[in-house]
């Protein structure tokens, strides 16, 4: 294992009491003092500030017109780009020749340029395939110079409009650039939680002084990745490495909401990204398995890797689970075969040798509460 | 008390042991979720897994200090797997064995030798 990163915020977190573990290269705070189970709770109560700082951020900056470099991002994924207007974002994902997801992301048309942010322990791939594919269209520009904090919760929006008034009036998917004591914040009214919030981009030199202010408001308390993953999980969102990989497609995953029409067949462009005749088919006649939510009926959690039967035939496996701290029960998300995929479908899964049943379920598991 | 490299404690109560989980164990795992027990009257060898404890975190295995037989399992846990983390040394015992001879107690380590392990 090579040198572990430290995060700009490092020594804040320290200061917080922060537990740090090993995530994709970076030492992050996995949980503070509070722990898991409060963090969650508080996060959906009223606001939750996470670092998330080792994800990438990069610029796409057209050398011709902004079509240009529209077109080109498309090549790389099944997602309506050029049609994405300024000051939106935009979920999407890398696909593989073979239609196996390589990373998924946001983007944002930001007028003169496009803003991408990819997965930590992708970003090197990420940035490599998006120089070697873009560069004839834009300039691939990495951000090394900010850092990047999640503002999640209901009371998110009270607490940052304190220092960012402008803050208020963006709705979910917007993007903005705001001021705050003359440093310019990159703003997303977006996040991984369900919950209404922001991702908000930091200059390093402002980074900490900001961190701070948002911790001294009253809503707000440090939230590490033990409840990012629980509060994910929750809302039914993927995580990378896990929920998707270079295995599954994104009709297997149940993203095809974001494989916007002008991408698919009939489409005026429809393909023309890797993969497209693997994701063409599927979704005009199916796949054979797909991604479902998973109630596990007793208190049991299912972790990832649980083997699930119907009929003494197994039938899938889970990739992500644990306790829902919101739910109050445990929850999961796999892949099972499309036969027993419908929500309401009763399953078996093996726990340490015993059989427990487990039934098929409607994701999210906990309402999403984004400003529309 | 004695306490085991594992990280659990064990109590004499007449002739029985009493075995549950360290403070330093709960803090680590934090917010216990789920206790599963063995079933009463297991015969057990030492290492035998025989609670299964998950945390928000992650699952992990408490195994049988010595050889013996699990008398009494405390079902509370099963209801309130939380009391883990409000009382450890006390409310939350896991299960009461049977030895053949108390005397393998003595192999464990006392509050001082263990407190030096946590160090």
């Amino acid at each position: 294992m090579s040198e572990l990163s430290r995060l700009r915020l490092h020594d804040l977190h320290l200061a917080l009491g922060g537990k740090m573990v090993p995530f994709a290269g970076y030492e992050m705070p996995v949980q503070y003092p509070a722990g898991v189970l409060k963090e969650h709770l508080h996060t959906r109560a009223a606001a939750g500030l996470f670092d998330v700082s080792h994800m990438g951020q990069v610029i796409l900056r057209p050398k011709g017109t902004h079509a240009e470099t529209a077109l080109a991002f498309e090549s790389l994924m099944p997602v309506d780009v050029l049609g994405l207007a300024v000051g939106r974002q935009r979920y999407g994902m890398f696909l593989g020749a073979d239609g196996g997801i390589l990373d998924d992301l946001m983007f944002a048309n930001r007028g003169d340029h496009i803003f991408v942010v990819v997965n930590a322990a992708c970003k090197a791939a990420d940035i490599a395939l998006m120089k070697a594919q873009l560069s004839g269209a834009c300039d691939v520009v990495p951000v090394t110079d900010r850092g990047l904090l999640a503002l999640q919760g209901p009371g998110a929006e009270a607490a940052l409009a304190r220092l960012v008034p402008g803050a208020a009036a963006m709705r979910f998917m917007d993007v903005a650039f705001l001021d705050w004591n003359g440093v310019q914040l990159w703003l997303s009214r977006s996040g991984y939680t369900g919950e209404d919030g922001f991702e908000i981009s930091v200059p390093d030199a402002a980074l900490r002084s900001f961190a701070e202010a948002l911790l001294e408001q009253p809503e707000v308390m440090p939230v590490g990745l033990g409840a990012r993953d629980s509060l994910r999980l929750e809302a039914g969102l993927c995580l990378y490495g896990h929920d998707i990989d270079t295995t599954t497609s994104p009709v297997e995953a149940g993203l095809t909401w974001a494989i916007q029409k002008a991408r698919r067949a009939g489409g005026e462009r429809s393909g023309g990204f890797p993969g497209a005749e693997r994701v063409l088919h599927e979704l005009a006649h199916g796949t054979r398995r797909l991604r479902v939510g998973l109630r596990p009926e007793g208190r049991a959690p299912m972790r990832e890797g649980t083997a699930l039967y119907a009929g003494g035939v197994q039938v899938g496996s889970i990739t992500s689970g644990g306790y829902g701290p919101s739910v109050g029960a445990p929850i999961a998300m796999g892949y099972v075969a499309t036969a027993p995929a419908t929500p309401g479908t009763p399953l078996l899964a093996d726990l340490r040798g015993k059989m427990l049943p487990v039934t098929v379920a409607a994701m999210p598991f906990h309402p999403t509460t984004y400003k529309r | 008390m004695k306490y085991t490299k594992d990280h659990e404690w064990l109590r004499v109560d007449g002739d029985l042991v009493v075995v549950g989980i360290t403070e330093h164990a709960a803090t680590q795992l934090g917010d216990v979720v789920f206790v599963e027990l063995p079933e009463v009257e297991t015969v057990v060898a030492e290492g035998d897994e025989v609670v299964v404890i998950e945390s928000v975190k992650a699952a992990s295995d408490i195994l049988a200090p010595t050889a013996g037989e699990i008398v009494e399992v405390n079902v509370l846990l099963v209801d309130n797997p939380g009391l883990v983390n409000e009382d450890p040394l006390g409310a939350a015992w896991m299960f009461k064995m049977k030895l053949d001879d108390l005397g393998v107690l003595e192999d464990f380590m006392d509050e001082d030798e263990y407190n030096d392990l946590i160090s």
